[in-house]
């Protein structure tokens, strides 16, 4: 049985084949051609990105069964080649301010890249864990950038302690599983456990391990104690990189392995998962008040958003699934144009990061100032603007199934997280205006600024461009490679 | 074939069980030094290698065997990056004990 159609895997290939070149020129150059090579890492992107969109997107399994695509994956690497771009060309400005400007930067983030790629299309236990090592390690480097700044080696030597015990505890879990159902393929794993009457407790235990160890990537609580000091210490660039792209790829592999692989065995997992979903939004809304740093803000909001999208897990309908999509798209969309204001939070050449340096953004930079007022209230779920329909179509999927409580629990929790998100508004508007930020501002911020305002405030005029796409992608989840299981069994 | 005190399937899962309480334990209580952290992961990740090679030969099927070397290449990565890490933070912070690693929280 060999199988060595490789065209599905063209983006992975264009994007590692082009890090290695990469790191060629940067070897041969030097430091001087990092700006070069930031550009060429996102043309790179770009054409991977059209490479997606030109393939066949029937679902389609390769490389005996380790690696599938399908409209899910394609639709998830899409979004994820565009937070690439968007965090890279966010970056390319804030290195060379910080002197940390090393050719290694863009090759590092094409490598998380491919490893991100890899995760989602991932239909095997060994390809999912090899792909998740991939990214992890790229990011543990990317954490530690800044090497003469204390905070960032910590918050590296943090996200690489907890990073090695979560795939410590992934791994014990994989290797359970496979103990337990003979197999490590999506697929046959699905099959067995399908036909099992009383499946083993030894896979519910396996199956907890591994949701534990995705639960660390995706920062839920109680696994979300590194994200606050990670965002805090990484360099912001990296931090803005970190909140837009991982998780979206962490979330669509928790996604296949829990609505195609685990679907036979719902029961067991939807528990844990509501759980998840309930102490990330409580967590999440309740501790980010008590911030007075920005990127640790952000932090608290992002592990309160995973547990939003946790409700769409928790529905485990194609309608669900698809919500989740369209609320990863929706909330990437939001980091970025916020962190395109945070990065020019600058005042004499130096970072600043509380939130009290915003006072009186809107007398020195009004247009700023608009902007990301806009972009909060987007966050918090005020009606026109993207947010709340990301958070609306999350509601409808868990109301459909009848999740009231965790409905209620996160509506109540969107009320409390509105507070720190408007409380930025007032400080913006009504606070004593404080020092200028330094002036000017790159065309890249401006263009990602523009960008994530524009999709956010033009959602409502055509939103169904994006729900649809969103919602027949989930669909194809659901109904995956079942032609593929005949082959494997015959 | 079954005699009294053979080593069973359930032995080494008990051993690997151990092992990894061991590990996980190892990185929690330890106060003292980073490398020790260090250590117990790689103890995490020897106790998922005894169970993959187990259930291999119990399942008479060779991928769990295959997983195992692509964890051990995967460890030897993971090592490598942690301890270049620990470099790093050693030439700002002059020491590597685990209560120094302390200046962001709130």
């Amino acid at each position: 049985m060999i199988d060595f159609d490789i065209t599905p895997l063209l983006p992975e290939l264009l994007l590692s084949i082009s890090a290695m070149a990469l790191l060629i020129i940067g070897v041969i150059r030097g430091n001087h051609s990092t700006v070069i090579l930031c550009w060429l890492a996102c043309a790179a992107f770009a054409i991977a990105a059209c490479i997606v969109l030109r393939m066949p997107w029937e679902s389609h399994a390769v490389l005996n069964n380790m690696f599938v695509i399908d409209e899910f994956a394609a639709f998830f690497k899409i979004l994820i080649l565009m937070g690439l771009i968007a965090s890279l060309a966010l970056s390319v400005e804030y290195i060379y301010l910080e002197r940390m400007a090393r050719f290694e930067y863009p090759v590092l983030i094409m490598l998380a890249g491919v490893g991100m790629l890899l995760m989602v299309s991932a239909n095997n236990l060994l390809s999912l864990y090899m792909a998740l090592e991939l990214q992890s390690l790229s990011l543990y480097i990317l954490a530690a950038f800044q090497r003469s700044s204390i905070k960032s080696a910590e918050a590296a030597i943090k996200y690489f302690i907890l990073g090695a015990l979560s795939s410590g505890m992934l791994l014990f879990g994989i290797s359970l599983i496979y103990g337990f159902t003979g197999s490590i393929d999506f697929n046959i794993i699905r099959e067995t456990l399908s036909q099992a009457q009383a499946h083993s407790p030894g896979v519910t235990i396996g199956l907890a391990f591994l949701l534990a160890g995705l639960a660390f990537k995706i920062s839920a609580v109680p696994f979300h104690m590194w994200t606050p000091d990670v965002y805090q210490g990484a360099p912001t660039s990296v931090t803005a990189f970190f909140a837009m792209v991982p998780k979206i790829a962490a979330m669509g592999l928790l996604l296949r392995v829990l609505m195609f692989t685990f679907s036979p065995v719902s029961g067991d997992w939807m528990q844990i998962v509501s759980f998840l979903s309930v102490a990330s939004m409580i967590v999440g809304a309740f501790a980010a008040i008590a911030q007075d740093n920005i990127k640790r803000l952000i932090a608290y909001s992002s592990i309160g958003n995973m547990g939003y999208a946790l409700i769409g897990v928790v529905a485990a309908t194609p309608e669900g699934a698809g919500a989740v999509i369209l609320y990863l798209f929706i909330y990437m969309m939001m980091t970025a144009g916020v962190f395109a204001v945070i990065l020019c939070m600058r005042r004499e050449g130096m970072m600043v990061s509380q939130i009290s340096d915003l006072s009186g953004l809107s007398k020195n930079r009004p247009v700023l100032a608009y902007a990301m007022a806009a972009l909060m209230f987007s966050m918090s779920g005020i009606p026109p603007l993207a947010g709340f329909f990301g958070k609306l179509f999350i509601f409808l999927a868990a109301v459909q199934q009848g999740l009231f409580p965790l409905v209620i629990l996160g509506v109540l929790s969107s009320v409390v997280s509105a507070y720190y998100y408007l409380r930025i508004i007032k400080v913006m508007f009504f606070d004593e205006a404080g020092e200028p930020f330094d002036p000017g501002m790159s065309f890249e911020k401006r263009a990602v600024l523009f960008v994530s305002v524009l999709f956010i405030l033009g959602f409502i005029v055509k939103p169904n461009l994006v729900v649809n796409s969103a919602m027949s992608a989930a669909k194809s989840l659901s109904s995956s490679n079942s032609s593929d299981v005949r082959s494997l069994v015959d | 074939m079954e005699q009294e005190g053979a080593i069973g399937i359930e032995h080494f899962l008990i051993l690997a069980g151990i092992v990894f309480t061991i590990g996980v334990f190892g990185i929690f209580l330890n106060r003292k030094n980073v490398i020790v952290i260090l250590m117990s992961i790689e103890l995490m990740l020897l106790a998922v290698n005894i169970n993959f090679v187990a259930f291999s030969a119990y399942l008479d099927d060779m991928a769990g065997q295959v997983f195992t070397m692509f964890i051990l290449t995967v460890a030897a990565a993971e090592a490598a990056i942690g301890l270049a890490i620990l470099v790093v933070f050693f030439r700002n912070k002059g020491s590597i004990e685990v209560d120094d690693i302390s200046s962001l929280r709130g």
